[in-house]
């Protein structure tokens, strides 16, 4: 995802001199081509996030387009009054950008696990907040935050994740991207979690269950009217995410459908316990113990069967 | 190509002392009417600002918008009465909008607002959060060969920000000459001396052990004040920094150098005692 937000990037920067790039010392092997060839659009702030955040944002109103890089913790958490009342207060046009958005650095330890940046994030007024499912969609992601003035905050994984999309999809910020049409139950997932909410729908479709499939890169501003139809159009609504269950996706999807009059599908959220860790383990592994690999959410889905959530799943 | 910034009209040091008088005075009566707090505050950088926007900044209030005005960014922004009294006296806002300061729907909040204020060039409050701010606008001006400059206002407590070091071994890495700070140096924060709070000293040290530039001065001398911002930068190649010994709640001797000042409004009756005194000056 950090290689295809790069391309992106550089792209931009090739034709609009106004897109800069501002990083915390961090982005060995992926932003040395960018430095390189845009030098005078380029920073690196040091390992100091609080006057990365403030340098982005005397840059911005002063006419440029700048993103900030970091691992996630670091470029959100550290400088978050920053972000609140520089960024966002003054409407700053600068992106925020984070790689390893969830359990992405499982094993470097509990400090570079990023399981609640999205809820903070979204708390936050005039911040928009994507976290981009595939680096189809972080390519789009990082164009789209760019033709939008304004503060944003996007959220990357790390490298190597699938390609979920066939072939680029529209892309709208705000708007989820419907990927199967399916009435019993609607699978809402945002980030890495798209490829294995991709997966499931799959096997759902398989034993005869007719499944909707979205694709939430947009956090925040919440595509409602997507979420409002899959509770009233589906009989069970299940958000998915490399998140903590508390503010972000799934919160988001719950503080929408708790609104509604009765009669509405029920919501399952399924992301990370909010909790530290506790074992050592690199993503995947940590995932499972989250019950986030495609086994873990199957027995999830099946155990609202059981639980009668749902008659038909 | 924009238009070179117009060089300020020249000040008499008369001229400097009248408006300084009358930035006491609006922050005096502001903070007394809506019974807020930093009133010594704004005394201790009233000659400070007087300088800043009577001599040396190139302004034009008429065209806020200006992309190439100088840049002042009052980081102690406790001290916004005064912030919005100078840019007010500046010609950015009518005088008569100074009575929304901290008044229920008005816009001029008491850590002083960019938005609907015409003049304030950022938002603070939070302090810490001017300096790198101001220093990503330096570096943008240096990066686009543009002749405005960065004037950041700083309180002597505010140095205990870490947010500011970061910013300080910044600028002098990528030389921002363009980049001033102003501190104001009245030796109070906000609950005691800092001396007894957590020390400073040596200042000046610290600041050229960072490769900044350092020029001391009497904040309340208009000469030395002058001097010091005529002749900037002070070296190619050196961010500045001035550090302006000055006395908390200058101006109205009873409130000079107390913490008491730094949180209690005058009253009515203190009010025309202060205004008595600042009138007389």
């Amino acid at each position: 995802m950090r290689t295809a937000f790069i391309e992106a990037l550089n792209e931009l920067a090739a034709t609009d001199d106004r897109v800069c790039l501002v990083v915390g010392d961090l982005g060995y092997s992926v932003i040395e081509d960018f430095a390189q060839k845009y030098p005078d659009q380029f920073v690196n702030a040091g390992v100091a996030e609080q006057n990365m955040i403030g340098l982005a944002v005397g840059m911005a109103l002063s006419g440029k387009i700048v993103f900030t890089y970091s691992i996630a913790n670091f470029g959100t958490l550290r400088c978050l009054e920053q972000i609140r009342n520089d960024v966002c207060y003054h409407r700053a046009n600068v992106k925020v950008v984070a790689v390893g958005g969830g359990l992405a650095y499982g094993n470097l330890g509990v400090t570079h696990h990023a399981s609640e940046d999205v809820a903070i994030m979204r708390a936050l007024p005039n911040m928009v907040v994507v976290a981009p499912g595939d680096p189809i969609e972080a390519r789009l992601a990082t164009k789209a935050v760019v033709a939008r003035d304004g503060p944003a905050y996007l959220r990357l994984g790390k490298a190597g994740e699938r390609v979920v999309h066939a072939q680029a999809p529209g892309f709208e910020l705000g708007r989820a991207i419907t990927m199967r049409e399916g009435d019993d139950i609607a699978l809402i997932a945002s980030g890495s979690m798209l490829a294995t909410a991709d997966e499931i729908a799959g096997q759902l479709v398989a034993k005869g269950l007719s499944v909707r499939l979205l694709s939430m890169h947009t956090v925040k501003p919440l595509d409602r009217e997507a979420v409002i139809r899959a509770a009233t159009e589906t009989r069970i609504v299940v958000t998915l995410e490399e998140h903590s269950v508390e503010g972000g996706l799934g919160g988001a999807v719950a503080e929408v459908i708790a609104e509604l009059p009765p009669g509405h599908a029920p919501l399952k959220r399924i992301g990370l316990r909010p909790e530290f860790n506790s074992v050592v383990g690199d993503q995947n592994y940590l995932k499972a113990l989250h019950g986030l690999d495609a086994d873990g959410v199957m027995q999830t889905i099946q155990a609202l069967e059981m639980a009668g959530a749902a008659k038909d799943v | 190509m924009s238009a070179a910034p117009a060089a300020p009209r020249p000040a008499t040091d008369d001229e400097l002392r009248a408006l300084a008088r009358k930035l006491r005075a609006h922050s005096l009566r502001m903070i007394s009417q809506a019974k807020t707090s930093h009133v010594a505050s704004c005394l201790s950088v009233a000659d400070i600002l007087a300088v800043l926007y009577g001599h040396i900044l190139r302004l034009d209030p008429r065209h806020p918008e200006w992309s190439d005005q100088d840049r002042l960014i009052m980081s102690k922004d406790h001290a916004a009465a005064i912030s919005y009294a100078a840019v007010a006296e500046a010609g950015f806002m009518p005088i008569k909008r100074l009575g929304e300061y901290a008044r229920n729907g008005g816009q001029l909040y008491g850590h002083a607002t960019h938005f609907g204020v015409p003049g304030v060039e950022m938002s603070s409050g939070s302090l810490g959060h001017g300096l790198p701010v101001g220093t990503g606008m330096a570096l943008t001006a240096k990066r686009g060969r543009k002749g405005w400059r960065v004037f950041v206002v700083m309180s002597d407590g505010e140095c205990d920000e870490g947010s500011n070091w970061e910013a300080i071994l910044f600028a002098a890495h990528h030389r921002l000459d363009n980049l001033t700070i102003v501190i104001d140096y009245n030796k109070i924060q906000s609950l005691d001396r800092v001396e007894r709070t957590l020390g400073l000293e040596p200042l000046t040290d610290k600041f050229r052990a960072f490769g900044w530039n350092v020029r001391e001065v009497d904040g309340h001398e208009f000469s030395d004040l002058r001097d010091a911002l005529e002749r900037l930068p002070m070296e190619a190649g050196k961010p500045n920094a001035i550090i302006a010994h000055t006395v908390k709640g200058k101006g109205v001797s009873w409130m000079e150098d107390k913490v008491l000042w730094h949180y209690r409004p005058p009253n009515e009756e203190e009010l025309a005692k202060a205004l008595a005194e600042v009138e007389a000056s």
